[in-house]
């Protein structure tokens, strides 16, 4: 048995964190942190900056949101790794992208100024810009993950393209992707795309677990989780509270 | 207040949504002739169009009327005076602040904008000065009219010799606008409630018009470097001055930008967590493993600090070199001044030397104002109390006393005695602000609530909670959480592995079981603006609570 095989870590790439990281990013990289120690695992989390060296193994990537500078500032870099990320996008590596993100990965994002920022399309939605900000509590229904709760805050519109999945729909006009068509967010095989912040992963422990469960079966070849009993209590414990905290969520307003 | 004003999201010039019953001012009818000098102090009273003070007349009794009506039907804390007279006579906010002989101070920026208003105040009052000031919580420009509205004569006179607004960035370039500042202090951009202004880069341009539009001294904190670059926006002719930390405090005041960077460097929620040195949270193997990930991270951090550096080549006019419970030292001009003081925490000491800055600057311009004119007699000018030209050389001892006299703004470290108990109430807006309570006021000895609301004024996103390290709280751990978003606190806390003992999101039940529990130990209080006015409201039950006159 080699050493990783024992201890199973589990490499979480935290997606330039000092530009985009914005809404309270951190709170998913830390979920993710949390929930894998308490499944058994040692999460190795990586945090990738323009210029980094890319990590030698990647199980899990975490993207957030930006300002309009941080986009900029990374466009050149995320070029670079383009055809890494697409290359492990392809081979099934889960990955989470809110917000600025969520439109880099996508084909592309034209402002209200008329510039193009190209996306690296891995997502196959695209973004236009407009004045009217959408922002607010926000709740959507997923087949696979149940109510999703989260805060949106964005002024551009994103469309999917023709075949590709949202990560769920959403009730009313003037919320989601681009306050028209019902759709919230995107998935494409374990890639996910969302403007849902809040942060999302502590408030939707399910979304959650299908990033760890994906990723680990990936490396391990099944998810065997090894927490000991008051891990799991304590797993329990925090869903319970996510559970009444999403509850919550759901009566706010905007 | 109507709380549904958002942004409209252009370049930055962020106007209100006012139900299509006011326009944005017409710019060049509105600005105060920006030809009346920075130090003149011998601009006539009732100054503006013909026909002025006729409209002033009509205006202030309207005002003054409506708010009777109000009082009548009592809706004490009403904006609308404000409002009417903000669309009946657009001109009343910038006519009635131009005639005041030393000007407008405004104060603005993310964090600590309400206790260094007061703190400029209270200290610009004790030096011998008639202040006006917007009172708490009404840092809007119509607040600022209403409040006018209440001082003012019947001929729309203002009996003051300078007034120190606290106005929120979006609505401080509103107010530049109408009326050009004489002074700006500028205090910092932090994440704010980011639902209401977008961006922390186009907080920072808000902020850049105001440098843009002050005519005598911007005051700017040389440690935050988006306010540090501001500098090079302010005009021709106008002043820059500079407060900030010695090399040894900067460590405990980590810019927005470090926030991150240090939590990767070890020290945040992640590192604590990853890289804990507490055996019982991760097996040795684990830690081990992650020491080169803390290395990593460590190595970013240093990048940052050195990056930080570079800002202290820049001359700070006031530094803060000491920081204990109710002491402080500061250096201004090179000479050292210690005292004690009756406000406490770190992060309330860095707005006092932000205060302290610009009290001088004020002070300086009174003391050269009335030596020039002493020289030519001229008696136009009224003479501050205690504020002779002699005197004016020796002023630095004279305003630390001042300093010595301020008391905590509202909410903002107040404490009340419960049946011999402290308890204080601290506001938390955003990360930054969080972050520098709990280091500014230790958990060890004492019980912890977190009052969490999400209305407007406290910010409807949730996000920034993940944005503040709680690990400082994992050894005594929190006695009580509550307020509407009570789940979503206790949720962050248990991410931090802080034990949480009670979550009742009903404010007043939690606040008797907080009360009722541990009675002998003294108490914190984190809480969100609207959970401080409502725990504020219900303490009275238990402690005499001096009213703050602002609304619930």
């Amino acid at each position: 048995m080699t050493s990783d095989e024992l201890s199973r870590p589990i490499d979480v790439v935290s997606l330039y964190p000092n530009d985009m990281n914005i809404y309270g990013d951190w709170g998913n990289v830390l979920t993710i942190e949390r929930r894998l120690t308490l499944y058994g695992f040692q999460p190795r989390v990586h945090a990738y900056n323009q210029g980094d060296a890319w990590p030698e193994h990647v199980d899990i990537i975490l993207g957030g949101g930006g300002q309009d500078t941080g986009q900029e500032k990374i466009s050149d870099d995320l070029f670079k790794r383009a055809d890494t990320l697409r290359g492990l996008a392809s081979q099934g590596v889960p990955m989470l992208m809110i917000c600025g993100l969520y439109q880099l990965f996508g084909d592309y994002f034209d402002t209200v100024d008329g510039n193009r920022l190209p996306g690296i399309g891995i997502l196959g939605v695209y973004t236009e810009g407009q004045e009217h900000r959408m922002i607010g509590n926000l709740t959507e229904s997923s087949d696979q993950f149940g109510s999703i709760v989260g805060y949106e805050n964005h002024s551009g519109q994103t469309f999917l393209r023709d075949g590709v999945q949202a990560l769920g729909t959403v009730e009313h006009e003037g919320t989601g992707n681009n306050g028209v068509d019902h759709t919230e967010g995107a998935r494409v095989g374990n890639v996910i795309g969302t403007y849902m912040h809040g942060s999302l992963l502590p408030k939707n422990p399910k979304i959650s677990d299908f990033l760890i469960r994906t990723a680990v079966t990936s490396r391990y070849g099944e998810f065997k989780p090894t927490g000991n009993a008051e891990q799991r209590a304590q797993l329990e414990h925090i869903d319970a509270i996510a559970t009444k905290a999403a509850k919550v969520v759901m009566t706010r307003p905007r | 207040m109507a709380h549904n004003d958002g942004i409209d999201g252009d370049d930055g010039q962020m106007g209100l949504q006012d139900n299509g019953t006011y326009r944005v001012p017409n710019r060049s009818s509105r600005t105060v002739d920006a030809s009346m000098p920075p130090t003149s102090v011998n601009v006539s009273r009732g100054t503006g169009a013909v026909g002025a003070p006729l409209r002033s007349l009509v205006t202030v009794a309207l005002g003054k009327a409506i708010r009777a009506s109000l009082r009548l039907t009592r809706h004490g804390g009403s904006a609308l005076p404000g409002k009417v007279v903000e669309t009946f006579d657009p001109a009343f906010l910038a006519r009635t602040l131009s005639s005041l002989p030393y000007g407008v101070v405004l104060v603005s920026g993310t964090n600590g904008k309400t206790t260094t208003t007061r703190m400029v105040a209270s200290m610009l009052a004790d030096l011998g000065l008639k202040v006006f000031t917007n009172p708490t919580g009404s840092n809007f420009t119509r607040g600022v009219v209403s409040a006018l509205l209440t001082k003012v004569d019947m001929r729309g006179r203002l009996d003051a010799d300078i007034a120190v607004l606290e106005l929120d960035e979006a609505y401080a370039v509103r107010f530049v606008r109408q009326v050009r500042p004489r002074y700006a202090l500028l205090l910092n951009v932090m994440r704010d409630q980011l639902d209401r202004f977008g961006e922390i880069d186009n907080t920072a341009r808000l902020l850049g018009k105001v440098a843009q539009a002050t005519d005598g001294t911007v005051v700017l904190n040389r440690e935050d470097r988006r306010i540090r670059a501001l500098a090079s926006l302010v005009p021709q002719g106008s002043r820059v001055r500079y407060f900030g930390l010695s090399r040894e405090l900067r460590s405990q005041f980590p810019s927005d930008d470090e926030m991150h960077a240090e939590d990767m460097a070890g020290v945040g929620p992640f590192g604590s967590l990853s890289v804990s040195s507490d055996a019982t949270v991760l097996p040795d193997a684990t830690r081990e493993a992650l020491g080169a990930v803390k290395a990593d991270r460590a190595e970013q951090g240093a990048d940052l600090c050195r990056k930080r550096q570079r800002g202290a080549d820049v001359h700070a006019d006031v530094v803060l070199t000491k920081s204990g419970p109710h002491h402080a030292g500061f250096t201004m001009d090179g000479t050292s001044f210690e005292s004690d003081l009756r406000l406490d925490g770190l992060y309330n000491l860095y707005n006092a030397a932000a205060a302290l800055a610009t009290v001088r600057a004020v002070m300086d311009d009174a003391g050269m104002a009335l030596r020039a004119s002493m020289k030519q007699s001229a008696s136009a000018v009224k003479r501050p109390e205690d504020c002779d030209a002699d005197r004016v050389q020796n002023l630095d001892p004279r305003i630390m006393k001042a300093l010595a006299n301020v008391t905590p703004a509202f909410g903002r470290g107040e404490t009340f005695d419960v049946g011999g108990v402290p308890v204080q109430l601290l506001l938390v807006k955003n990360p930054m602000g969080f972050r520098m309570s709990l280091a500014s006021f230790p958990p060890q000895g004492c019980s912890t609530m977190i009052a969490i609301n999400d209305d407007y004024a406290d910010g409807r996103d949730m996000s920034w909670l993940w944005d503040v390290d709680f690990a400082s709280l994992r050894r005594t751990g929190v006695e009580q959480v509550t307020g509407v978003r009570a789940w979503d606190m206790a949720l962050r806390l248990e991410y931090d592995q802080v034990q949480v003992a009670n979550v009742e999101t009903d404010l007043p039940e939690a606040l008797r079981g907080f009360l009722a529990a541990e009675p002998d130990k003294p108490k914190h209080v984190y809480c969100t603006y609207t959970a401080m006015l409502a725990i504020r409201a219900q303490l009275g039950k238990y402690a005499d609570v001096p009213d703050a006159g602002v609304g619930r």
